[in-house]
């Protein structure tokens, strides 16, 4: 991000336009300095993907990359995302020529969804995650996949799937 | 749970924060990671009429080594100062600890000052900041001042600092070769807050330790060393400890389980912390 | 786990390859939901104009509610409408319920509030932020009234009664009495009881309750769009409550749900106060339900305490039981209660041969969130008392915990066994699975394994639990709650119908529609595969639709998402559909064809004759002219493609006289043992390994199988160790954030290894039972024995209530807590406050040494100045009478800050020796009431000034912040006093925390 060159102060009342890159196409759209990144994406700019179950932080499942970095839409401003790259769930399979990911392959193989509630938040921290560790330990995936809460999988499939995904298994056993 | 209305701003400079910080008083807040203060946006716990946002701010991205002391500048998140390869050497506490804030996703955006601010007494980082015995750079339109940690925090949510004040950045001295550091906590889950936290150091004569979760905000309480081993009245010395801590019930832990995680995992990092000296 | 090879005797597809029943299909469904395109109810688009609605809720547990002022809320810019109880007076009514008592529960308080986020009041404005702004405006003026807290306070006899014209809080009372229990227990050797209490959780889906509602004024009906999940048995209860005829509430559910687990039902008060809402703002109106609002009044399983006698020989065989259940359904008995008591009342004893059976049930409300549908339903509830109680019998007779199952398990030649409460036990033989679950798990190995750790000194227990999963719920069971001569007044109910329909369309495109309200389990790929396999063609050759209309779509009372009943009831009526329609096309094609209908064979997406497959139709050609030519039909035949079953369980009969009651059509079988270990340092215990056995009848597709069990388990696991909806003694609610209620995640959930056996059920049309909702009856006991097994050496046979946390375990493996040293605070010449907690809320006391009169301090009371100026964040003090003031304070620490009216008054006045001071508010935060004693002591030096204080503090700020509610209430009140101590000239500070000058100095404003 270049630096700020000068002060900018958004009044309260107005509604101010708010410029980001959403999966690679840029988009504009308007907002109040309140209106939180998650309910932008998804009223605003119709980026319904992104979900939200929480909006204090807790469940994930509004997860998305601003600027490549996995983050809460729900713990962020609109304005604050202005000028940057947003990448969400919609974007996975646009980037892979249409068809979905090897991680979207293997969550479908392994049944890590059901309601499918949380999956977009996962992938998308996910998609950050193994960018930054290729190759987690099951500990590691699990220590990041705590950041999200499932009511549906009990996790495993979501563990599984990813396992495979960067050649390992999961243990499928806690001691044997 | 959406939030009440408020003017942004989104200043170029640290001193164009500042103005509008003295300008707004009481009715203005700053957000750096957002990580804390959003959540209470949200619910309207908190309502400012206006928000600074330091999270753009160049100025305040320094994380760097100056006069012993590693300094962590206000737009620096949890996550970049994980990752910085040297910090198990240079402040090994923070390094054990700061995987025990929230999330990988949290840590993303969630920044130490802004912690430090926010002050709640279960928090990593300002344990971190009293246990080596650290200091908050304050400043306003007007001036910079330091602050001893252990004297910043005052209570829950409740800290020196005045309302037109930032902090600026942190300082953690960098261990001192033959110092012996060691963390646990307990939490319910993985990532909550802990309910007991605690943070051992053994340097040069004297072991001490440093809890958080129990009292109001975190609180350190050091001992010489016996014949270069931990005093031999340790357990009476953590068990008054654990009672000067207080703690309190709430619906996960009650204070009494508080107070035996002080004198146990007390125990337990003591002895860590002296056996890993370097 | 296990592979499964069953026959498909019903189907004949004998030319094509294996069906597709059975197999591990991945889902249709998953794409959409990949990929984000999948739509949710908050996904869909509502029409122009649409008003958004915020919920005022009550921030007390109980009060009566004298008044509402909406007038500044109304003058906020964008907001069209705020629609309080009178509104609902004028247009709705109240909401029928399942017990014969006068009770009201109205979609909006009318009178009285009976728990915290009951709703008072709706704002209806342009965006939901918006109509949030204007909540705060709201005033409404409550009388507090005392709270009933539990259940044990419900049946005391002075208790407050919730609902007046009851005049108690022991709603409903029954007793049942089923064979010799009496004779029994006289004859057993011995009678081993246990005495347990289940506690309040809930399964909280991600996704939370949307409504969309709109009126039409011409017709007078109403079209809503909500994630609701059924029975569709409360859709007459909606239509009653908004006085119209069901055919005039056109109930939609959205494409997708994000999980249910029977909470999306409670949906249901909303869907009528929204069709309100639309009705008066005369504009549609959309609802979303934030996570603040769905942890505190959406709905909850119940709480239950439970005794159960067991009449026992001395080889462990049970040859009665007594129990006496008392449930907590909340503040209102909501459709369908009591009927979480009932659902498991056919199979009371389990999965036992108990031939003699006492219950007493009983039904309290009491200031709580009104309790439904939960994952488990009242087995959860149960089970913990049944197998803790067979546990307690081989710990009292010492014997192995998995003998005395044994020994008490039905025997398969008894299958179909008849319990002795009325429920038919319809397949299985349960001790050949437990043996083949003791050695496919590997029990023996587990075994020495708690030997070999045990002998280190560590903490390690092994717990077993064995449970018949009901599934398929009769719609009859619920009046067992009622006498047989209020039956017979009401008419019998019975069944549980099912539907289903299948159209073919003139391409040969085959479509199915089921009101099955699927929440995310896959519905739609197990359709498409039992559908493919009747018509034999290919999986991806059959569409699904289980969005529901109905205005349009087929169903009854017993359609939705509940009791486990899809595989069993929905997939077996689509397959009785399939297979009518596909007789239909054969009769269509026998002639052509040139053979018998029966002949007509379906395969590979051709028809042709069994005698000559070679002269085939294509299945469109078939469909095109069902379509095209449905004059070449024989006389009297039908052409029509489409084909609705209707399909109900035959063995679902109403309750008998005697109260019998056959409460589901199928009872799978279900056996676990687990291994836990706890540290003796923290109390944090470990799921080291845990084996659940199923016999589920045939399984339909074992991947879907899978992910049921795992994610029941997942719940359990939570229900066991993590999740309560914790409320503090005077009704303050405690759990308002997913910070608070603590739902597992990766790394609190193990992999469970998971076992099968198959026995068809014979009731249902494809042989399948239920599968979802075991493990919530089977997990939180199974880990609980284990403990029990743990802690054997420690404490005998004493297991924590739910959630077994770390700090319940510590107190019971640690020793006695040393006392507190004399050296430690409390000597010298200031006291801190510390914090005891009382029986409500917080409470603490200190005593300061002050340099002036007794006089003096007496002066700073008594002046409204001076108290003004003690008063934390005080900006106005009015006197209203004598020693009564009305102030405005903006009280709260750090930014956390809320403006509170409070009411101030000195009582008890003793001058110059002792007072009283109370006072009480509230705001958009939420409720404070505090009392201080304050006592006034002459020293040599001064005055020795000691204060005793209790204050409760209630609201939004109690169910967010409860972690540090109490050190921040005890800021607040230390501040007072500080202040007051100061004003009297005493030392500002305490000496040890230098650091308290400066904070002092910041109080009191002389810093800035
Ligand atoms: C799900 C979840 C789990 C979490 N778990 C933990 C945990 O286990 N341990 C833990 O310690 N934390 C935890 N946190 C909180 C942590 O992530 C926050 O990052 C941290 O408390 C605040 O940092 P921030 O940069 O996000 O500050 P913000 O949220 O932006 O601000 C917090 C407060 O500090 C003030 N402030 C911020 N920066 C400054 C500054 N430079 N000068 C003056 N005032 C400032 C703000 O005005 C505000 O009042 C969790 C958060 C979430 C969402
Ligand atoms: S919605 Fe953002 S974390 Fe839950
Ligand atoms: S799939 Fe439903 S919440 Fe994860």
């Amino acid at each position: 991000m270049p630096p700020l060159t000068s002060t900018s102060a958004l009044t309260a009342e107005t509604r101010h336009a708010v410029s980001i890159v959403l999966n690679g196409t840029p988009r504009t759209g308007h907002a109040h300095p309140r209106l939180l990144l998650s309910d932008f994406l998804r009223h605003e700019l119709g980026a319904h993907g992104t979900r939200v179950g929480c909006e204090h932080g807790v469940c994930g499942a509004c997860t998305v990359r601003i600027e490549g970095v996995a983050q809460r839409a729900c713990l962020t401003l609109a304005v604050q995302a202005d000028g940057r790259r947003i990448d969400t769930v919609e974007g996975l399979a646009q980037a892979n020529g249409g068809r979905m990911t090897a991680l979207q392959e293997a969550f479908r193989r392994h049944h890590a969804l059901q309601c499918g509630f949380c999956t977009a938040g996962i992938l998308m921290s996910l998609t950050d995650y193994l960018d930054r560790n290729p190759k987690p330990t099951e500990e590691e995936l699990r220590d990041m996949l705590s950041g999200h809460l499932c009511r549906c999988t009990g996790y495993a499939g979501i563990v599984r799937a990813v396992m495979e995904v960067t050649g390992q298994t999961m243990k499928e056993v806690a001691h044997v | 749970m959406k939030p009440a209305s408020f003017d942004y701003l989104r200043p170029a400079t640290v001193a164009d924060a500042l103005a509008a910080l003295a300008a707004g008083g009481d009715d203005a807040r700053v957000i750096a990671g957002g990580q804390s203060l959003m959540p209470m946006l949200n619910m309207r716990l908190v309502q400012p009429r206006l928000l600074i946002d330091l999270g753009r701010l160049e100025e305040l991205r320094t994380l760097r080594v100056e006069d012993g002391w590693l300094s962590v500048g206000a737009a620096v998140t949890q996550a970049e100062v994980l990752a910085r390869r040297t910090l198990a050497q240079e402040v090994p506490l923070l390094a054990a600890a700061l995987p025990w804030v929230g999330h990988f996703q949290t840590r993303n955006r969630g920044t130490l000052c802004g912690s430090v601010a926010h002050a709640d007494p279960s928090a990593e980082t300002p344990l971190c900041l009293v246990a080596t015995g650290g200091e908050v750079v304050l400043r306003n339109l007007r001036r910079r001042r330091t602050v001893a940690a252990a004297d910043f925090f005052l209570g829950p949510l409740t800290t020196v600092k005045a309302a037109d004040e930032i902090v600026e950045c942190i300082r953690f001295p960098l261990a001192r070769p033959g110092s012996g550091h060691a963390f646990r906590e307990q939490s319910m889950r993985h990532g909550d807050f802990a309910i007991a936290a605690c943070a051992a150091t053994v340097d040069g004569e004297r072991a001490s330790l440093a809890v958080g979760g129990v009292a109001d905000r975190p609180t350190t309480r050091s001992w010489p060393l016996v014949a270069g081993g931990l005093p031999p009245d340790l357990d009476d010395a953590l068990n008054a400890f654990a009672w000067d801590l207080g703690g309190d019930d709430d619906q996960h832990a009650t204070a009494r389980y508080r107070r035996d995680l002080v004198r146990r995992i007390g125990r337990t990092v003591l002895e860590e912390a002296l056996s890993c000296r370097r | 786990m296990t592979a499964t090879q069953t026959a498909t005797q019903t189907i004949e597809t004998k030319a094509s390859p294996a069906p597709f029943v059975g197999r591990a299909m991945p889902r249709v469904e998953d794409a959409a939901l990949l990929t984000g395109v999948a739509r949710y109810a908050d996904d869909l688009p509502v029409k122009p104009g649409t008003l958004h609605a915020a919920i005022l809720r009550s921030p007390h547990a109980h009060a009566d509610l004298l008044g509402i002022d909406t007038a500044a809320a109304l003058a906020v810019p964008g907001v069209a409408a705020v629609v309080t109880g009178a509104d609902a007076q004028r247009h709705a009514s109240a909401f029928l319920v399942g017990v014969r008592a006068p009770m009201e529960h109205w979609c909006l308080a009318i009178d009285r509030v009976r728990h915290v986020g009951e709703p008072v009041a709706v704002v209806l404005a342009d965006s939901r932020y918006l109509a949030e702004d204007a909540l705060d405006r709201i005033e409404v003026r409550y009388r507090p009234l005392p709270p009933v807290t539990s259940i044990a306070l419900a049946l005391e006899e002075g208790s407050e009664p919730l609902h007046p014209a009851v005049g108690s809080n022991l709603v409903n009372s029954r007793r049942f009495r089923y064979g010799d229990p009496e004779a029994a227990f006289a004859r057993a050797a011995r009678t081993v009881s246990v005495e347990v209490e289940y506690p309040r959780n809930s399964c909280t889906p991600m996704e939370c309750f949307v409504v969309l509602a709109d009126y039409d004024a011409a017709e007078d009906s109403y079209e809503v769009l909500s994630n609701f999940s059924g029975p569709f048995a409360v859709h007459p209860v909606m239509a009653r409550a908004l006085k119209v005829p069901g055919s005039r509430l056109r109930l939609k559910t959205p494409p997708h749900s994000g999980g249910s687990f029977g909470n999306k039902q409670a949906v249901f008060p909303y869907v009528v106060l929204m069709g309100l809402c639309a009705r008066v703002a005369g504009r549609p109106v959309k609802w979303v339900e934030d996570r603040l609002e769905h942890l505190m009044a959406a709905t909850s399983a119940t709480a239950r305490r439970m005794r159960i006698d067991a009449a026992v020989e001395p080889d462990g065989r049970v040859l009665a039981l007594r129990m006496e259940q008392t449930e907590d359904c909340g503040a209102y008995l909501r459709a369908p209660e009591p009927a979480s008591l009932y659902r498991n009342h056919g199979n009371l004893t389990g999965a036992y041969d108990i031939p003699n059976l006492a219950v007493s049930n009983r039904i309290v409300v009491t200031n709580k969130t009104p309790t439904g549908l939960n994952r488990g339903f009242g087995g959860g509830q149960l089970y913990y008392g049944l197998e803790r109680l067979m546990n307690r019998v081989a710990a009292e007779l010492g014997l192995d915990p998995l003998d005395v199952i044994r020994r008490n398990l039905v025997a398969a030649d008894a299958m179909p066994y008849r319990t002795a409460s009325g429920g038919t036990l319809d397949s299985g033989d349960y001790r050949a699975t437990l043996e083949q679950a003791v050695r496919e798990g590997a029990l023996d190995t587990l075994k020495a394994r708690r030997d070999a750790l045990r002998a280190e000194g560590r903490l390690y227990g092994i717990g077993y639990a064995a449970v018949v999963e009901p599934s398929i719920s009769n719609m009859g069971y619920i009046t067992t709650v009622l006498t047989a001569e209020e039956r017979h007044k009401a008419g019998p109910k019975n069944g549980a119908q099912a539907t289903a329909s299948v159209a073919v369309d003139p391409t040969g495109g085959v479509s199915v529609t089921v009101a099955s309200a699927p929440q995310g389990q896959g519905h739609r790929t197990v359709l498409a595969q039992v559908v493919a396999d009747v018509f034999g063609l290919r999986f991806e050759d059959i569409r699904v639709n289980t969005d529901l209309d109905t205005g349009k779509d087929a169903w009854s009372i017993a359609s939705g998402n509940y009791s486990s009943r899809f595989a069993g009831a929905v997939a077996g009526a689509a397959q009785v559909a399939a297979t009518r329609l596909r007789g239909r096309m054969a009769a269509l094609v026998a002639g052509p064809l040139n053979c018998r209908v029966e002949d007509v064979r379906f395969a590979g997406g051709k028809v042709f004759s069994d005698a000559n497959p070679d002269n085939s139709l294509s299945f469109s050609r078939v469909a095109a002219a069902g379509h095209w030519a449905p004059g070449t039909l024989p006389d009297g035949q039908e052409a029509a493609l489409r084909e609705t079953a209707f399909w109900t369980p035959e063995p679902l009969k109403a309750p008998t006289d005697a109260d019998h009651i056959n409460s589901s059509a199928c009872y799978g079988f279900i056996f676990d043992f687990c291994g836990v270990e706890i540290d003796r340092t923290t109390g944090a215990l470990r799921i080291d390994r845990y084996v659940t056995m199923h016999d589920a009848g045939r399984l339909l597709n074992p991947l879907l199988v899978e992910g049921q069990i795992l994610g029941g388990f997942a719940h359990a696991v939570g229900t066991a160790l993590y999740e309560e909806y914790a409320y503090g003694d005077d009704g303050r609610f405690l759990s308002g954030t997913f910070a608070d209620y603590l739902v597992p995640t990766a790394c609190e959930v193990p992999v469970p290894v998971i076992l099968h056996r198959e026995s068809p059920s014979p009731v249902t049309p494809l042989g399948a039972k239920g599968v979802g909702e075991g493990n919530c009856m089977s997990t939180p006991v199974c880990l609980a024995n284990a403990v029990a097994d743990a802690l054997s050496g420690i404490a005998v046979d004493e297991v924590p209530s739910l959630p077994i946390t770390p700090a319940k375990l510590a107190a019971l493996i640690h020793p006695p807590e040393p006392p507190r040293p004399a050296s430690a605070a409390g000597s010298g010449e200031t006291s801190p406050p510390a914090a005891v907690k009382g029986g409500r809320g917080l409470t603490g006391e200190g005593s300061r040494e002050v340099p002036a009169t007794p006089e003096q301090v007496w002066a700073i009371l008594l002046d409204p100045k001076e108290l003004a100026a003690l008063l934390p964040g005080c900006e106005a003090l009015d006197l209203v009478g004598p020693n009564a003031y009305r102030a405005e304070v903006v009280v709260g620490i750090g930014p956390v800050r809320g403006r509170y009216t409070a009411e101030v008054a000195l009582s008890d006045l003793d001058p110059p020796n002792a007072l009283t001071l109370t006072g009480s508010g509230s705001s958009a935060l939420g409720t404070g009431r505090g009392t201080g004693h304050v006592r006034l002591e002459r020293t040599a030096g001064g005055t020795r000034v000691t204060y005793r204080y209790s204050a409760e503090v209630g609201g939004k700020v109690a169910a967010v912040g409860g972690r540090m509610l109490d050190s921040a209430s005890r800021l607040l009140i230390g501040q007072f006093f500080e202040k007051l101590v100061a004003r009297a000239g005493g030392p500002a500070a305490r000496p040890e925390t230098p650091s308290l000058l400066a904070r002092l100095l910041r109080l009191l404003g002389l810093n800035r």
